[in-house]
């Protein structure tokens, strides 16, 4: 691979600094509040619906309208969720990491060049 | 009842295997057209990294729907029920896993396989040699149950009864496996794969409708129709089941309830530490693209299971358990025979095909992954490390022998254990992929502190703890189901180990990095965290 226009590579010093810089702090903060309680809300739904469908039989039965029962019903929310979650992931990273970590590459990119 | 599944099950064997032979022309086609270039490692790993999100996201799609997908989902769903859906669904929460912890960070840190993450930042020769390990592992199950499974869908839908017969045809798979992977590279893999996931997700959409359109577009009647045919079954045992209420093949004792959640840990947790499926988000160029990849796949994947429900459904109302339990293949078949209920002769035709696809694309993609990851984790950087720098022509070599030698041991392998019960085998890959390498993963991505010593503990402890309990599983012996019926050492109670391995790998990188003074080198730490963040580094390079 040719690295005629590539930069050269930052040093660790300049990761050492980025790294402590507030824009990176502010990035990496912004991540983890997001992802980490996504990422518990939907294991404990997943959960919640692993156990009711192993020891709720009854509940899980239960007729809603026609032969449509409550564990269809909750079995599609997983679905509706898994989707809605991606969606609401989709644009907050559109929002709010990607011109964050944009700005972060430029500079580091600018003060090596 | 011979005469009866000898007819029912075949359809014309002519039919599918000249539809299944328009698609090898096609695809073969297309990978040759498509990988003039396959010089550079670049090029032979990651197709170039110049797929775009959508492309990458189809035939991620493709890559995961494997045949025990399609016919295994819809063929549980017919025979037990509701217990076939919620398979479905820790198939597709898992994904939220790799979208929202794994799929970028890993695009911006790595550069061919899950093991240039992993040792980023620690010591590279054990860490790439316990990563290559268990992705070597992963891929082997995984391979073995789709050659294997190979067989059983000849018999169902080719008509070859005979096991010479059925081993030719497991041969056949085998060769053109390798051939797509020697020719076409991971940019002739993805196309492969791309061309299967259009043709499978079109053709269950569209037997998806069928179905629909007989039943006056009201689900509610499908599943009532269901249940009457469940419940009007020949089998007693088949009759009682309540098939629109979770229980019909998990309820029952204690253990089997532990044992369905210990499956359900696996496949939420296994996906994003599948190593075929992270090594597709380097096909990618940038971050961006990998999270658009995941988006695409997510849709799709979702919307097949939604299909899969249907069909399920609709093959226990329209071709009835009966009929299903009693054909060539079992259960696998509710999906085909449903096919040749609704469209005849060549809705089966193009069915089969779409399932030998579906075979053939995804060995495909886990032999570029095993041949990878041999020749970038273990030859070049332990095997030669210190000694001599590996040219990445070489390895490109290395991986090319490797996977000819990979193919012929799936293919030998497949011929063994055709007929076996190796059903397991899927759900041990993901149990495996979730013990020793999710954790190490979410471990270097996200925890400082993290160290060699913990990395180790955590991918050694899971890998190993995992194939000890499926060893001493009712998986394996001491069940009328299992591998070796006739003997019994199954002295752990449960065929799915997740439930105690998964946990256990997670505090084993807690315990072993805790237990290490090692806190690595300040400056390389910053680098990874920056790198995965930002992408420094990871885009500009790919210009070229």
């Amino acid at each position: 691979m040719s690295t005629t226009d590539s930069p050269p590579a930052p040093t660790g010093a300049q990761f050492l600094a980025t790294q402590a810089s507030p824009e990176f702090q502010e990035l990496r903060t912004r991540l983890r509040r997001f992802v980490f309680p996504m990422t518990a809300f939907f294991l404990l739904w997943y959960g919640l619906y692993v156990l009711l469908g192993a020891f709720a039989h009854d509940f899980m039965a239960a007729k809603v309208f026609g032969n449509v029962n409550v564990g269809l019903l909750i079995g599609l929310g997983q679905f509706l969720s898994t989707f809605v979650i991606t969606g609401l992931y989709v644009r907050f990273a559109n929002r709010e990491l990607d011109p964050r970590a944009a700005a972060i590459r430029a500079q580091l990119e600018g003060d090596v060049r | 009842m011979i005469t009866y599944s000898a007819a029912e099950t075949i359809g014309n064997p002519v039919a599918n295997m000249a539809i299944f032979g328009v698609f090898v022309l096609v695809t073969l086609f297309v990978v040759i057209r498509a990988s003039k270039r396959n010089a550079t490692a670049d090029e032979f790993f990651t197709g170039g990294r110049a797929f775009s999100g959508p492309q990458n996201g189809i035939a991620i799609a493709g890559d995961y729907l494997s045949a025990a997908s399609f016919l295994g989902i819809a063929g549980a769903i017919a025979v037990y029920g509701y217990d076939g859906f919620l398979y479905s669904i820790g198939f597709l929460v898992a994904w939220l896993v790799a979208l929202l912890l794994v799929a970028e960070l890993l695009r911006n840190t790595g550069k061919f396989t899950m093991a240039d993450v992993l040792s980023f930042r620690l010591k590279q020769k054990p860490v790439r040699l316990a990563a290559a390990i268990s992705t070597m592992t992963v891929s082997l199950f995984y391979l073995l149950a789709q050659m294997a499974g190979a067989g059983g869908l000849v018999a169902l839908l080719l008509d070859v009864k005979s096991r010479s017969g059925q081993s030719i045809v497991i041969a056949v798979v085998g060769i053109l496996m390798i051939v797509y992977v020697l020719v076409g590279g991971m940019k002739g893999t993805t196309w492969v794969q791309i061309i299967k996931a259009v043709l499978l997700i079109t053709g269950a959409a569209l037997m998806t409708v069928m179905v629909l359109a007989k039943f006056g577009l009201n689900f509610s009647d499908i599943l009532g129709s269901a249940q009457s045919a469940i419940s009007g079954s020949s089998n007693a045992a088949v009759a009682k089941r309540d098939v629109l209420a979770p229980g019909a093949q998990y309820g029952g004792s204690l253990t089997s309830k532990i044992n369905f959640i210990s499956l359900a840990l696996a496949l939420v947790l296994g996906t994003a530490g599948l190593p075929h499926v992270l090594m597709r988000f380097y096909t990618v160029p940038t971050a961006k693209e990998a999270r658009r990849s995941v988006v695409w796949a997510i849709g799709l994947i979702g919307a097949f299971y939604l299909f899969t429900l249907v069909l399920g459904y609709g093959a226990a109302a329209i071709v009835g358990p009966d009929r299903i339990l009693a054909a060539a293949g079992g259960q696998n078949s509710a999906a085909p025979l449903l096919a040749f209920e609704l469209g005849g002769v060549v809705l089966l035709g193009i069915i089969s095909a779409v399932a030998f696809a579906t075979i053939l694309a995804v060995v495909a993609g886990l032999t570029i992954t095993a041949s990878a990851s041999f020749a970038h984790d273990v030859y070049a950087s332990v095997v030669h490390h210190g000694k001599r720098a590996v040219s990445e022509a070489e390895q490109v070599k290395v991986s090319r022998i490797t996977a000819v030698v990979l193919g012929i041991l799936g293919i030998g392998l497949g011929i063994l254990a055709n007929g076996q019960n190796i059903a397991f085998l899927v759900a041990l890959a993901f149990a495996v992929a979730a013990a020793a390498n999710l954790p190490t993963i979410i471990y270097s991505l996200y925890w400082k502190r993290f160290n060699t010593r913990g990395a180790l503990w955590s991918m050694y402890g899971g890998l190993i703890s995992t194939i000890a309990l499926i060893v001493f599983s009712p998986a394996v012996s001491g069940a009328k189901t299992a591998m070796i019926p006739s003997m019994d050492f199954a002295y752990f109670p449960l065929a799915n180990p997740g439930i105690v391995s998964i946990p256990l790998a997670f505090l084993l990188g807690i315990v072993g990095t805790l237990s290490s003074p090692d806190r690595g080198d300040p400056a390389r730490n910053a680098e990874m965290e920056v790198r995965s963040l930002t992408g420094v580094g990871a885009e500009k390079a790919i210009a070229h």
